[in-house]
């Protein structure tokens, strides 16, 4: 078994190259439970956690969008000004287990997973983000909807390292809320991510954990553009809200297993869009 | 103050004395038993059954052997003396070869020299198991309708309770049906153990986690084949236990590994398999009727109570008649009809938990009493006070209730205890339903209250001589203790501590180590220890005193009887001597041992008649929560409690055991649970049997009822199983009172709110 402790992207390319097969490891947080509940038997490893380059985020001034390394820590995100620009993905971040597991975790892990439950999963889904994947001779950018095929699959090969993401910086509401059965670190039994573009007119909406892969319920969308305008400021009735929340709700496809139930998720999916909807609806309204 | 006053006792009975584990537990430098190293030691791994219930055909371990690295692989046909071990009935296979009775048994271990080369030799064993149908339903197990699984049959124990009237029909009658979860104890510290072989192979030392060392001893001699002397235990470094290290889960592998390769031996489990290798809390299906008067006072109990063992019968028999004999909870009642069964099944085995039975008894019998006051239009609290027990009243087994018994007070003193402040206009989001997933706002909560009171027996029952033995010399000034008494986490090690300072007058109270040296201390758990080992260090230290007094007097020509300890010094209470305890024991050394034996109690008759327990606590729980209806989440704001203590004689360590059990409970109302499937468990793992955090835990505000008790050595009742029993059916209570909802089984799930 051979470690390679990449210190460049460059070098974390071409330990990859070098030992076919390598696995990456950013926080391990994913990883290491793997390694320790002996799902997977390690023979090659690349460490990323010393490639600064996977750890920065810059603004992208001409397209108003945020490039975010793919090794940026949850705890990150949770912290000005990450936190004022992508508010959703701030949310999302603060529900992921404990401070030490935000503190070193990440998007390319949650990524490279590719759970159904993982909490930023359905925040990038939302937001339309682009996956930047690169390996040592070619570089790929995937919409998120493409690189997500499935139950803990993804469009990764095997060669290639998810570098960043790329995220709209968009004017309008952003929330993300999730249900467990524990008021903090749990894993999600259902969660929903509601983006509103205030410019564009649109309201997406993201849901985790209720199918094999993160869910975005077009038709439901597509629904509500035509009950209502949807440029700001939003006017979004209760009625209105309640019946979003059933056509979202209609979209997903959950199961039953020791964490909840198909029904209860699908129930708690209904309430959540509806609920974000309201939000959105309130967003930058004064409170009177 | 006159120059004659002595300087006080730093850390006597009444202080929050500094726990002598305290700071090196949060410096992390405590060693715990999954610390203990020893030089050329090798690696213990245990393999196990992946059914639930499975004849094996062939065992082939040949593949194990010959991995380089490996030195021992043994089964049941290398356990050299008895075949099987357990707390009351040896009926649990030190290896399974025959058949498996549930998943997770036992059915080989390994000596290799790392973890992984085990782990690689446990993979290489091959089973051939023959798939049998598994026994899951506690109701086939009492039907007969499922051949026996075991050669004890599948009944544990049945046992019944007939007191008064058995045609008795009251006035007002409320019934139900109530289930209760299987909890797990959760301690931290995970299962852990270094066994070192004698250098002439005859015997073996044993450092181990666990929770009353001479017990253990007991049972891994016989399974070795050695005698008693020979197997000696000291007690490694306990991480919590719960109940959950009563019974033997790695003692005898590791000891059998170490005799077999002649090296020392570490086992130790991670957390998944500490999940399948300790007993976990009861499940239980209770039917209860109560019988009461038009004006709400309560005259019969019926119930019917099923407790599901899994496949072994642990302590199964004595949970059983905790349960049937605190059915009718701190109440008056005159009549009673209850049938309780411990059944066998191929489930996981279930043993002691915190709270031993009552907590499954006392979901049943509060639910009941809210279910009371409803139809006899009286509030939850009066309901309770109307129908509080006395000391003097009879209870259903027909024992005399001679305990102080403050039940009323313990309401009276729990509702005047402050409310917290109503959910302000905007909350913190973390601390409504919900929480970090911010899945909800001020207008979608709705607030409960609920209440819940309980009785708990304390000490061993039914005719058993859990007596406790501890040692104390004084010499120069310095108290030396030594027992057995399992510290697990409890703080036993500055109750004792405190003791001594109080008996004897001294500052410095040095432990020996806890082991098999001294005789037993019995079983930490049944709320025992301040009671029994504190009688025992009480007893040795008076003892001491004694001789100490008798010195001084005939030095000093003084009648012995006329001198006390005041301070740090031996005075004459009727004259002007005074001598410091250093310098009154200069030189000398006094060394007594003192057994505590509690007093006799009997077996229950047929009828569920007798004196079987020996002495009560009670406390009283209101919870207030805060509950998202829509969805189902929950979040506990506040459990006021009083709690009938005895005496307090540690407020720091008294209130951690308070908080402490609040938590547990509440994980039981709304969260802790071993989820099975066909006799597997779904959520062998922290990520999915889930306990409560920071963000789940309550305010806790208490109220310390100190009406001493008579009869216990130091006016003190054993106070660490009350806190986790009626805060469960309080916060459900509350969680009822909020939603509407009926919510007849723990813990209650987010799906059970919404769709209950
Ligand atoms: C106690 C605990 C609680 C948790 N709670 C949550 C939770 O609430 N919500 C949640 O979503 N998750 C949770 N997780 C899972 C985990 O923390 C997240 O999925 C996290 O995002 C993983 O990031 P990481 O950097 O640690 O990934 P790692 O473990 O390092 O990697 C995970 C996978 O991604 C691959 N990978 C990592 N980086 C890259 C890259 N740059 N390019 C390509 N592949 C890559 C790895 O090879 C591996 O297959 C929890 C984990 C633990 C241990």
């Amino acid at each position: 078994m051979t470690v390679v402790n990449a210190t460049s992207l460059q070098q974390a390319l071409e330990a990859l190259r070098d030992h076919p097969g390598a696995r990456l490891v950013q926080g391990g947080t994913d990883l290491m439970v793997e390694v320790n509940f002996n799902r997977t038997t390690l023979h090659d490893v690349v460490a990323l956690r010393r490639v600064n380059e996977l750890k920065r985020w810059h603004i992208v001034e001409d397209s108003q969008t945020i490039h975010l390394g793919a090794g940026v820590p949850y705890a990150e995100m949770e912290r000005s000004p990450l936190c004022h620009h992508l508010p959703a993905l701030a949310q999302a971040a603060r529900t992921v287990g404990s401070p030490q597991i935000r503190a070193a975790g990440s998007l390319g892990g949650n990524l490279g997973t590719c759970s159904p439950a993982g909490d930023g999963l359905p925040v990038l889904s939302a937001l339309d983000a682009t996956v930047h994947l690169q390996s040592l001779d070619a570089s790929r950018d995937l919409s998120i909807h493409e690189f997500m095929l499935g139950v803990k699959k993804n469009a990764r090969q095997p060669n290639e390292v998810i570098v960043a993401v790329t995220l709209p910086i968009l004017d309008g509401f952003q929330g993300y809320a999730k249900v467990g059965t524990r008021n903090a670190m749990v894993i999600s039994a259902a969660s929903a991510c509601v983006v509103h573009d205030a410019i564009g007119g649109t309201v997406r909406v993201a849901l985790g954990a209720v199918a094999p892969t993160v869910v975005r319920t077009r038709e439901a969308e597509a629904w509500l553009a035509s009950q209502t305008n949807l440029t700001a400021p939003l006017t979004v009735s209760p009625e209105l809200a309640r019946e979003f929340g059933r056509r979202a709700a209609a979209e997903c496809s959950p199961i039953d297993d020791h964490r909840s139930t198909a029904a209860y998720r699908r129930h708690a999916i209904a309430v959540l869009v509806e609920r974000l909807l309201l939000r959105a609806n309130d967003h930058g309204k004064s409170p009177q | 103050m006159n120059a004659t006053t002595s300087t006080r006792t730093r850390g006597a009975l009444g202080s929050s004395a500094l726990r002598p584990d305290g700071i090196p537990k949060v410096q992390g430098r405590f060693a715990f038993s999954s610390d203990a190293w020893a030089d050329s030691m090798l690696w213990g791994a245990t393999l196990r059954s992946p059914h639930p219930h499975a004849r094996i055909v062939s065992i082939d371990v040949s593949g194990a052997l010959a991995i380089n690295g490996v030195s021992a692989v043994i089964t049941a046909k290398d356990v050299p003396g008895q075949l099987t071990y357990g707390l009351i009935a040896s009926d649990q296979p030190v290896f399974a070869s025959e058949v498996v009775r549930y998943a997770g048994e036992p059915v080989a271990a390994v000596a290799a020299d790392h973890p992984e080369t085990a782990r690689r030799a446990l993979d290489a064993i091959r089973v051939d198991y023959e798939v049998l149908p598994p026994l899951v339903d506690a109701e086939d197990a009492i039907s007969g309708s499922f051949t026996p699984i075991h050669p004890d049959g599948n009944v544990i124990r049945r046992q019944r309770i007939i007191r008064g009237d058995q045609s008795f029909v009251g006035d007002v009658v409320v019934e139900g049906y109530y289930d209760v979860g299987m909890q797990d104890q959760a301690f931290l510290g995970l299962e852990a153990a270094l066994a070192l072989p004698d250098d002439a192979g005859g015997g073996v030392e044993l450092f181990v986690a666990t929770q009353w060392l001479h017990e253990d001893q007991k049972q891994i001699a016989a399974c070795l084949g050695l005698p008693i002397e020979k197997v000696r235990l000291t007690l490694g470094g306990v991480g919590g236990a719960f109940g959950g290290r009563e019974d033997i889960s790695l003692q005898v592998h590791c000891c059998l590994l170490a005799l077999t390769t002649g090296r020392p031996i570490k086992m130790q489990y991670g957390r998944e398999e500490s999940f399948f290798g300790h007993i976990h809390r009861h499940p239980a299906r209770i039917f209860m009727r109560h019988h009461a008067d038009r004006d709400g006072t309560l005259r019969r109990v019926e119930a019917r109570i099923v407790l599901d063992g899994g496949a072994y019968a642990s302590t199964s028999s004595a949970v059983l008649i905790n349960a049937v004999t605190h059915m009718q909870g701190p109440y008056k009642c005159e009549m009673a009809t209850v049938d309780g069964y411990a059944v066998r099944s191929n489930n996981p085995p279930c043993g002691a938990m915190r709270g031993f039975g009552v907590v499954q008894a006392c979901f049943a019998h509060e639910s009941q009493m809210d279910k009371l006051a409803a139809a006899c239009g009286l509030d939850p609290v009066d309901i309770r006070l109307k129908n509080a027990m006395r000391t003097g009243d009879r209870l259903i087994t027909g024992q005399v209730m001679d305990s102080v018994a403050p039940v009323e007070r313990c309401i009276r003193e729990t509702a005047a205890l402050p409310l917290p402040e109503p959910l302000p206009a905007d909350p913190d989001p973390l601390l409504i339903p919900g929480g970090a997933g911010l899945t909800a706002r001020r207008g979608n909560i709705t607030r409960g209250i609920g209440w819940g009171v309980s009785i708990k027996n304390l000490m061993y029952s039914e005719g058993f001589d859990d007596y406790a033995t501890a040692r104390c010399r004084l010499a120069n000034g310095v108290a030396t203790l030594q027992f057995a008494t399992a510290e697990v986490g409890q703080g036993f090690v500055v109750l004792a501590q405190q003791i001594a300072r109080t008996v004897l007058g001294v500052d410095t109270v040095l432990l020996e180590p806890i082991s098999t040296a001294i005789g037993s201390a019995g079983s930490t758990s049944a709320s025992r220890q301040t009671w029994m080992s504190g009688g025992a260090v009480d007893g040795a230290c008076r003892l001491v005193r004694e001789r100490l007094f008798e010195h001084v007097a005939a030095t000093h020509h003084v009648d012995p009887l006329r001198l006390v300890i005041d301070g740090t010094d031996v005075v004459d209470s009727m004259g002007t001597l005074r001598v410091t305890v250093a310098e009154a024991s200069h030189g000398l050394a006094f060394d007594e041992t003192f057994e505590h034996h509690h007093r006799e109690t009997e077996e229950l008759d047929e009828n569920g008649q007798g004196n079987c327990h020996v002495a009560f606590a009670f406390v009283a729980h209101r919870a207030v929560v805060d509950v998202d209806t829509e969805l189902g989440l929950v979040k506990v704001v506040q459990v006021a409690t009083a709690q009938d203590v005895g005496r307090v004689l540690n407020p720091l360590a008294a209130l951690g055991q308070v908080e402490g059990g609040i938590a547990q409970g509440l994980g039981l109302a709304v969260m802790e649970e071993i989820v099975l499937e066909n006799g597997r468990m779904r959520n062998p793992s922290f990520t999915d049997y889930l306990l409560p955090t920071a963000l789940d835990a309550p305010d806790v505000v208490v109220s310390m009822i100190e009406e001493p008790e008579p009869q216990a050595p130091l006016g003190a009742k054993g106070i660490g199983e009350p806190p986790c029993i009626s805060v469960t059916p309080a916060i459900v209570a509350a969680i009822r009172q909020a939603t509407g909802k009926e919510l007849s089984r723990v813990p209650v799930r987010p799906l059970d709110i919404v769709f209950g």
